[in-house]
């Protein structure tokens, strides 16, 4: 199923949940809604349920308005963030209760419950309570219960937060395969951009009830649009720092204090001349290097594969993803050498990228 | 050396016993005089006289029991007045039971024009000393029993009247009550319900009473022990044996004139005393969720 959203707004009193998103989804696309909390994902999900009316705009469902349509009669499955099953009621009986309410024959919702709990693995579990099963239990009791009615549209609400990160990779996997096999159009909420990085066929970033930006993950990730999507995209986060472009030579400068870095005419020519600008650069794209600028390390952090170190280049910091092997330590001093293909610039005004438009 | 450090060992035991044993001290002292109210009545029910704790036959000596004073329950007024009360407490439980967890569910779940000050009313018309209003309902009830049909079972000397009065009155309570329990449920599940197809009232019933059924049974716990026991209510707004619930049947024992029995109104008072504690040894545990559950609602 489509679905489109238009000027969709939501109000309470002087409190903005929603300012006019406009955003469209393919039928059996997989689309996340990324952003921190409190930026307007979760009020943006339940007016699609049909839980919030929305105070302006439209909900459009393959082109039709369904704005004053009931929840119940949209047809969709939504995983919640605390799984929302029915204490009082068995697995069997959760996971049968849309079907129940669809008046569905007995035996042919028996059979649909079973087929949906094995497909789940949890039916062997039919006449336990919620509160007999573990969390990853209960988070594909709550999956089964929002498949097993065939919705034309699946909502997940932050839905693999609450379980532990070992189960939250195994279920990632999951859900998107789940989802891919039965070509169901999804919306998933969540505030881990990795979550939404590997999940998602395109991504929607939310800031302050706005819509940021809505693109590939790719592309959000190697043409951020705002300051906002350079920061919150990708972990560990993009490096920011203050720099005036100027052309010397034929060549573009980027410089700060203890600062001068050599970038692209294709990518310098933007910011130049613009006065001060704010350069982004990935810490993958940074390297410590013989020559190029000088810092001091002031702390390392294994990750295993990398070592997150933090380098003070003059009053600024950068952070740089460094091979263990070299064996840094904290206090001394390196060179660092930037991959400047993949430098940014941003207005610092407005926020908004030099590089790419719209 | 040795000796000392035992010394100080043992006084240090003595003083940690007397430390343990203090609290339990104040609360016997505290509670005995109610112990002894109840051993007064049982021993009472069953004796001529008594004096202190003593059962005192008719010549004026100790001991001597009788079951003289039982002898109320071959009366068929104790009977009908055992089910005037009877009527009044589940009247009480279903009345204030059902309209509560209907009325709360709106004020928990529901935006309408009002709530606020719905609720705050509420809490004040609770605060409220129901003695003050006696005439005005008087007044109300005799309005009542002029409405044909209605009147008959609703007005002024009837049970209906009385249960109707007693309802309303703690309503306020109930609903605070309630909401309370509402308030302490999350409303993913709701949403979860409606998603599932469910009509809001289907939610309410399938979803949401069955999880606040503890709270449900509390309230009716507590509703029935407010309705057997109600004596100010049904006192003022009846007249004669005949719609009178047990504790006013009992205040009628008690002549101005005539010298009162009073071991057996004892043992009226010890009859009508056998449900509640049925009761309460039933859904002690229910009871003490209505003030963990309830005390938790804020607005």
């Amino acid at each position: 199923m489509k679905v489109e959203l238009e000027n969709l707004t939501k109000r309470w009193g002087n409190v903005v949940g929603a300012d006019s998103m406009n955003l469209d989804i393919k039928d059996a696309e997989f689309v996340a809604f990324l952003g921190p909390s409190g930026c307007g994902k979760t009020t943006t999900l339940l007016m699609v349920a049909g839980i919030y009316k929305p105070t302006a705009g439209f909900i459009l469902f393959d082109g039709q308005v369904v704005n004053h349509m009931a929840p119940k009669d949209r047809n969709i499955g939504m995983v919640f963030q605390s799984y929302a099953l029915y204490p009082h009621m068995t697995v069997f009986q959760n996971i049968s209760y849309p079907l129940k309410l669809k008046k569905v024959p007995k035996e042919k919702m028996q059979e649909q419950t079973q087929r949906v709990a094995d497909m789940m693995g949890i039916g062997h579990l039919m006449d336990r309570k919620p509160a007999q099963l573990s969390g990853g239990q209960q988070q594909r009791v709550a999956l089964g219960r929002a498949l097993v009615k065939e919705p034309d549209l699946l909502l997940f609400d932050e839905p693999l937060s609450n379980l532990d990160a070992r189960l939250r990779l195994t279920m990632r996997a999951e859900i998107k395969r789940l989802q891919m096999d039965m070509g169901i159009t999804s919306i998933y909420v969540t505030h881990d951009q990795v979550e939404a990085m590997t999940m998602a066929d395109r991504i929607a970033i939310m800031k302050d009830g706005q819509l940021q930006a809505y693109g590939l993950p790719e592309e959000l990730y190697d043409q951020p649009r705002t300051l906002f999507v350079a920061g919150f995209v990708g972990s560990p986060p993009m490096n920011l720092v203050n720099v005036e472009v100027a052309r010397e030579n034929g060549e573009y400068h980027a410089r700060r204090e203890g600062f001068d870095v050599v970038v692209p005419a294709e990518r310098g020519e933007k910011a130049a001349s613009k006065g001060n600008v704010t350069l982004g650069i990935r810490p993958e794209d940074v390297t410590v290097a013989d020559g190029g600028i000088s810092g001091e390390i002031y702390v390392v952090e294994p990750l295993g594969r990398d070592d997150l170190i933090t380098v003070h280049v003059g009053d600024a910091s950068v952070h740089v993803l460094a091979d263990p092997t070299l064996g840094l330590r904290m206090g001394q001093a390196v060179t660092l050498g930037f991959n400047t293909h993949k430098v940014q610039f941003f207005d610092p005004q407005t926020e908004k990228s030099l590089l790419w438009t719209d | 050396m040795a000796t000392i450090t035992f010394e100080t060992e043992s006084r240090y035991g003595a003083r940690r016993f007397l430390g343990r044993a203090l609290p339990y001290v104040l609360l016997i002292i505290s509670i005995s005089p109610i112990v002894l109210g109840y051993a007064w009545l049982i021993i009472a029910t069953f004796s001529y006289r008594t004096e202190g704790l003593f059962p005192i036959d008719a010549e004026g000596n100790v001991g001597g029991w009788t079951l003289r004073n039982w002898e109320f329950l071959s009366d068929p007024a104790i009977w009908r007045v055992t089910l005037t009360s009877f009527i009044l407490a589940v009247g009480m439980v279903v009345g204030v039971g059902f309209v509560s967890s209907m009325a709360a569910y709106a004020l928990s779940r529901m935006n309408f024009a009002g709530r606020k000050s719905f609720l705050s009313l509420t809490l004040i018309l609770h605060a409220f000393p129901s003695v003050t209003l006696l005439i005005a309902i008087f007044f109300v009830l005799n309005f009542l029993s002029k409405i044909p049909a209605i009147g008959q079972w609703f007005g002024y000397n009837t049970v209906g009247g009385v249960a109707l009065v007693m309802i309303s009155l703690d309503l306020p309570l109930g609903i605070w009550l309630m909401k309370g329990f509402f308030d302490n449920l999350s409303w993913d599940m709701e949403r979860a319900a409606l998603i599932d197809g469910a009509s809001r009232f289907r939610v309410w019933w399938e979803i949401i009473i069955p999880l606040i059924k503890p709270g449900l049974a509390a309230l009716a716990i507590f509703n029935f022990l407010s309705g057997w026991s109600a004596f100010l209510i049904p006192f003022t707004f009846t007249v004669g044996t005949k719609v009178a619930n047990m504790p006013v049947y009992m205040r009628q024992l008690i002549s101005d004139t005539a010298p009162t029995n009073w071991n057996m109104i004892a043992a009226v008072g010890m009859f009508q005393l056998i449900p509640v504690l049925i009761f309460f040894i039933f859904t002690q545990e229910m009871l003490l969720s209505v003030y963990a559950g309830g005390s938790k609602g804020g607005t």
